[in-house]
């Protein structure tokens, strides 16, 4: 399964980006064979509906569950249309959050934790 | 003739220009633009005898003809299509924003498959009404409703070319003020000699020049604060179209919903003087704003 955590940097030690339509990158592992890779967002600076486009980036490179701070109501809907899981409040580094994730330790939310426009 | 008037700062006394300008002079349309919050009703008291609803287009999605292609959300210059292929979302879904829909009608005219119509939304309303012989119109948006251009756009249409139309237009530089001034022959930028009402001045004094539509300035509250903005106006070679001192008795008549006309009826000279003053300007023999830019730029 592949996992996308949002992130400030584009390695394992990078800290948990705590915006998810607005991150700096989006880091997606496989968890069974830990292939990682790291993809700059180009939604960062976007006028509107990023929530939207940063859903279907992620959707599109099939991940299943996405790890982030917080997720606003346009990127919620667009995740759960796709069927992707989201957890929220996720602090740290991405090495820590995909092993908290692999351990079981984060538990998958419904809905946005954010308004639309807060990770502007 | 068409007169918009507008500032960059909020609060400076925009409503209160147009409406003593429009109670001022005969054979006057009011057209309020500020469609987020239309306050020159509340001076004006007209009789509302018409009232329009104003929608937008938006399409519809038929998710029995949709194949889930993505064309109608690549095309969508607002983000407000999300599409998941089969692939993707287990049997393909679509979800449609209509808070960034802005209906220019790109998704309905390349889907491939004549999955998506055309249908509206309400946004606002639209109310016509009269105080003695002055029209009065304004839009008033929706509450949530994030987009007031096309709102702005519908009650333009309205204006009447036989009167001379005053446009209240909405605070700062961006698209609803674009929308508001656009057409105009002559804007009225009202300030208030504060280095916030200065800074906001100049990026208004910019948008016009952008859009070459001439303007004056007219200066509220003009014994408080301080030079720099007519040392500004007159080193931009900007005419200063009148200056309203301050004084607390227009504070509170204001404060009563009473122009100023109203409370103090020498003031009508002062805001038909101001009409003799734009339209000064706007002969062809006095200094021609376009040329400022320019010189300026040249």
């Amino acid at each position: 399964m592949i996992v996308c955590i949002t992130s400030e940097g584009d390695s394992w030690e990078s800290a948990v980006d705590q915006r998810f339509g607005r991150c700096r990158y989006f880091i997606f592992v496989d968890t069974e064979s830990t292939e990682f890779s790291a993809v700059e967002n180009p939604n960062v600076s976007g006028m509107g509906g990023v929530g939207i486009q940063s859903g279907q980036m992620v959707a599109s490179k099939q991940a299943k569950v996405v790890l982030t701070g917080k997720i606003g109501p346009n990127a919620s809907q667009t995740l759960e249309a796709a069927g992707i899981g989201v957890v929220l409040n996720v602090k740290g580094t991405v090495a820590q959050a995909f092993d908290q994730f692999k351990k079981g330790d984060l538990k998958i939310t419904e809905g946005p934790n954010a308004d639309e426009k807060a990770g502007m | 003739m068409i007169i918009a008037v507008a500032s960059g700062k909020g609060g400076t006394g925009k409503t209160t220009v147009s409406v003593n300008l429009a109670l001022s002079l005969p054979n006057v349309q009011l057209i309020d633009c500020d469609v987020e919050e239309p306050n020159a009703a509340i001076f004006i008291d007209p009789v509302i005898t018409e009232t329009k609803e104003a929608r937008v287009p938006v399409p519809r999605f038929d998710k029995n003809k949709c194949t889930f292609c993505g064309k109608c959300s690549d095309v969508c210059e607002y983000n407000a299509i999300a599409v998941l292929p089969r692939s993707q979302a287990r049997e393909g879904n679509s979800i449609f924003l209509p808070d960034l829909c802005h209906g220019c009608g790109a998704c309905e005219y390349f889907c491939p498959a004549g999955a998506i119509s055309e249908t509206y939304r309400p946004i606002g309303v639209i109310e016509f009404g009269d105080r003695d012989t002055l029209q009065f119109i304004h839009g008033k948006l929706n509450i949530g409703k994030t987009m007031s251009p096309p709102l702005i756009r519908q009650v333009k249409q309205f204006m009447n070319p036989t009167r001379t139309v005053i446009l209240d237009s909405p605070p700062g530089t961006s698209c609803p003020v674009i929308t508001a001034v656009e057409g105009a022959d002559f804007c009225v930028l009202v300030t208030e000699p504060t280095p916030f009402g200065l800074n906001d001045l100049q990026l208004a004094v910019e948008t016009l020049r952008k859009l070459r539509i001439p303007f004056g300035v007219v200066i509220n509250r003009s014994d408080l604060g301080e030079e720099k903005t007519e040392r500004y106006c007159s080193a931009e070679e900007i005419p200063v179209l009148m200056k309203i001192p301050f004084s607390e008795k227009i504070a509170e008549s204001y404060s009563r919903g009473e122009p100023i006309i109203m409370a103090f009826p020498e003031y009508k000279d002062l805001f038909q003087q101001l009409y003799q003053n734009i339209e000064q300007q706007m002969k062809p023999e006095s200094k021609d704003i376009f040329s400022q830019e320019t010189a300026r730029e040249g």
